[in-house]
């Protein structure tokens, strides 16, 4: 199958969107298909042989937070080119109502059209307001993917209509096979436990974890804590306060460390406030064999299935944040119980199960006929 | 009325009608899109359905099964490929689905996939049964947006859908059994 895939996320960040479009990409080639990646990417930047660029990114607060996107005539004619050359079977989209190429290839294309949501957080002001541009665009959309049940709640309400969910690809193979590095594993009196995320960003839950340090060191005083990710060292140290000599600060780690961390560590804290519709991370940590102790946000409930395949504790409650790890690290029967039945669970998310749902429908709506661009679009020319 | 009134009012009457036309013109391209989505992603669940009564039946006349459950099956998927009108098909489909559950318990699944032939028939069943699953929710979605945009006062009185007849969705149980080696079914999730 001739397949045009579409980011909006410039590629020049990481991030999770990103990350799976060029993961399902991948294993998309790999499966015998003909696979173009279209997606904002400065000049300069290092991307794939299968990806084309939609033009530079700009950084615009879209939907909450800041965001690289494409936008503008420049980019507009270039995804028309793209869509009108590539000659595709199917169209995936991810994101189409970001404001980015997504969303242009959107309205340059008819035929089969398939997108995927991953987002759980949509402001429905807004959505409000652009309603009238956004729902007869949706209606060119054959099929509809959610990556996550939370995701697939966003769309029902407040899109109409539904989406069939197929979750995030990981890698499990990958993280199942890390090599474990002695520095990051814990010894008698002395585990270790890891934290994923800038720290400056308040909803990836460093905060709480600093102030659920002193009863987690009053239990474990040889505990250290192995945190990856960027930021301010001295922030993270100041937060931490009297308790500092317990973080070990790795700043930012390459995706072989992080598999390497996570296969370490006796534990992985995900201490997230909000803002998580599946929790990727999480199906890698468990892939990794670490026991996962996660806020009890309703996604990371989900893919932990209430508990059965990992600890959960309060939302931004340090206390209870504290209690749970306690719970995980003082009973390694029950850490190894967890960690089996989590290793078994995690084959769902597996890249080989995930890309053959995706085919499915792909297949489902590919007989509709190929993808043409769309004549009417030519009115929405400016440049 | 002196001239220059006359004429602002003129080009203030060329311009709602412009702006009218241009409306009407746009919500008949967007139906005329619907529609078509309507009529392919139909299309296409009608081809899904008769491809999983199709595997359900070659799995039942297979000489696998035990011939009580082989002839449940094989009459369910008969039936199915064999009605007529909307509401035949739908109760035939939902049928051959409650056939299929019946029939093909976890042990029996277990079973079938000792051997390279059982193993063959299920994956096959399996496909076509995820394909339809999928296939009757996007044309359901089809439908759904459709019927939508049809309710609009724009379209009820411009008469721009015509003598099209309202879309209907497609209602069966089609909760396949598990027939997989692992757990690699899609997870539609919430009520169908």
């Amino acid at each position: 199958m001739r397949i045009g895939i579409v980011c909006p996320y410039s590629l020049d960040v990481p991030g999770g969107v990103q990350g799976h479009v060029l993961g399902l990409a991948e294993q998309l080639i790999a499966g015998g298909h003909d696979v173009s990646v279209l997606a904002p990417v400065d000049e300069g930047t290092p991307v794939p042989r299968h990806v084309v660029s939609a033009g530079g990114a700009v950084a615009v607060p879209y939907n909450g937070s800041v965001a690289r996107l494409g936008f503008g005539p420049a980019t507009a004619l270039r995804v028309r080119r793209w869509v009108a050359e590539g000659r595709f079977d199917v169209l995936h989209l991810h994101e189409p109502i970001t404001p980015s190429a997504s969303l242009l290839a959107l309205w340059a294309a008819t035929g089969p059209v398939v997108a995927t949501f991953h987002s759980a957080q949509l402001r429905s002001r807004a959505l409000q307001a652009a309603a009238p541009l956004v729902l007869p665009s949706l209606e060119r959309i054959s099929a509809r993917i959610a990556v996550s049940e939370d995701a697939r709640r966003t769309v029902v309400d407040h899109l109409g209509g539904d989406a069939v969910v197929v979750p995030n690809g990981v890698d499990v193979d990958r993280f199942a096979r890390a090599a474990q590095r002695p520095a990051w594993q814990g010894r008698p009196g002395a585990p270790t436990v890891a934290f994923l995320g800038r720290l400056e960003e308040p909803r990836k839950g460093f905060g709480v974890l600093a102030q659920a340090l002193p009863a987690l060191r009053a239990a474990h005083p040889g505990l250290r804590v192995l945190v990856a990710g960027r930021g301010d060292a001295a922030a993270a140290r100041a937060l931490a306060g009297e308790h500092a000599g317990a973080l070990e600060l790795l700043g930012p780690v390459s995706e072989d460390d992080k598999a390497s961390l996570l296969a370490s560590v006796d534990a992985y804290v995900a201490p997230q406030t909000g803002g998580e519709s599946f929790g990727v991370v999480l199906v890698e940590a468990m892939s990794a064999g670490a026991a996962v102790v996660a806020s009890a946000l309703p996604s990371f409930g989900r893919v932990l299935e209430d508990g059965r395949l990992g600890a959960l504790a309060a939302v931004g409650d340090p206390a209870a944040l504290a209690a749970a790890v306690a719970g995980v690290l003082e009973a390694p029967a029950r850490r190894a119980a967890l960690v089996a039945a989590a290793r078994a669970a995690v084959r769902r998310y597996d890249w080989r199960v995930v890309t053959e749902q995706v085919v499915a429908v792909y297949e489902t709506v590919a007989d509709a006929g190929a993808v043409a661009p769309d004549a009417g679009s030519a009115r929405w020319r400016l440049g | 009325m002196s001239a220059p009134v006359v004429a602002l009012l003129v080009v203030a009457v060329l311009l709602v009608l412009a702006a009218v036309v241009w409306a009407l013109t746009a919500t008949a391209a967007r139906l005329d899109r619907l529609h078509h989505r309507v009529e392919t992603s139909r299309a296409s669940l009608d081809a899904r359905l008769l491809r999983r009564a199709s595997a359900a039946e070659q799995l039942a006349l297979s000489g696998l099964l035990d011939p009580a459950s082989a002839l449940l099956l094989a009459s369910a998927a008969g039936e199915a490929l064999g009605a007529e009108g909307e509401a035949e098909r739908s109760g035939a489909e939902s049928d051959l689905t409650r056939a299929l559950r019946a029939a093909l318990p976890p042990a029996t699944v277990a079973a079938l996939r000792r051997g390279p032939t059982g193993t063959r028939l299920l994956d096959d069943l399996d496909a076509a049964c995820q394909r339809a699953v999928l296939a009757r929710r996007f044309a359901n979605d089809a439908v759904a947006q459709t019927v939508r945009v049809r309710r609009t006062r724009v379209v009820r009185w411009g008469r721009l859908a015509g003598h099209a007849a309202l879309p209907r969705s497609f209602d069966a149980d089609d909760e396949p059994p598990a027939l997989a080696a692992e757990h690699v079914l899609p997870r539609p999730g919430g009520p169908r």
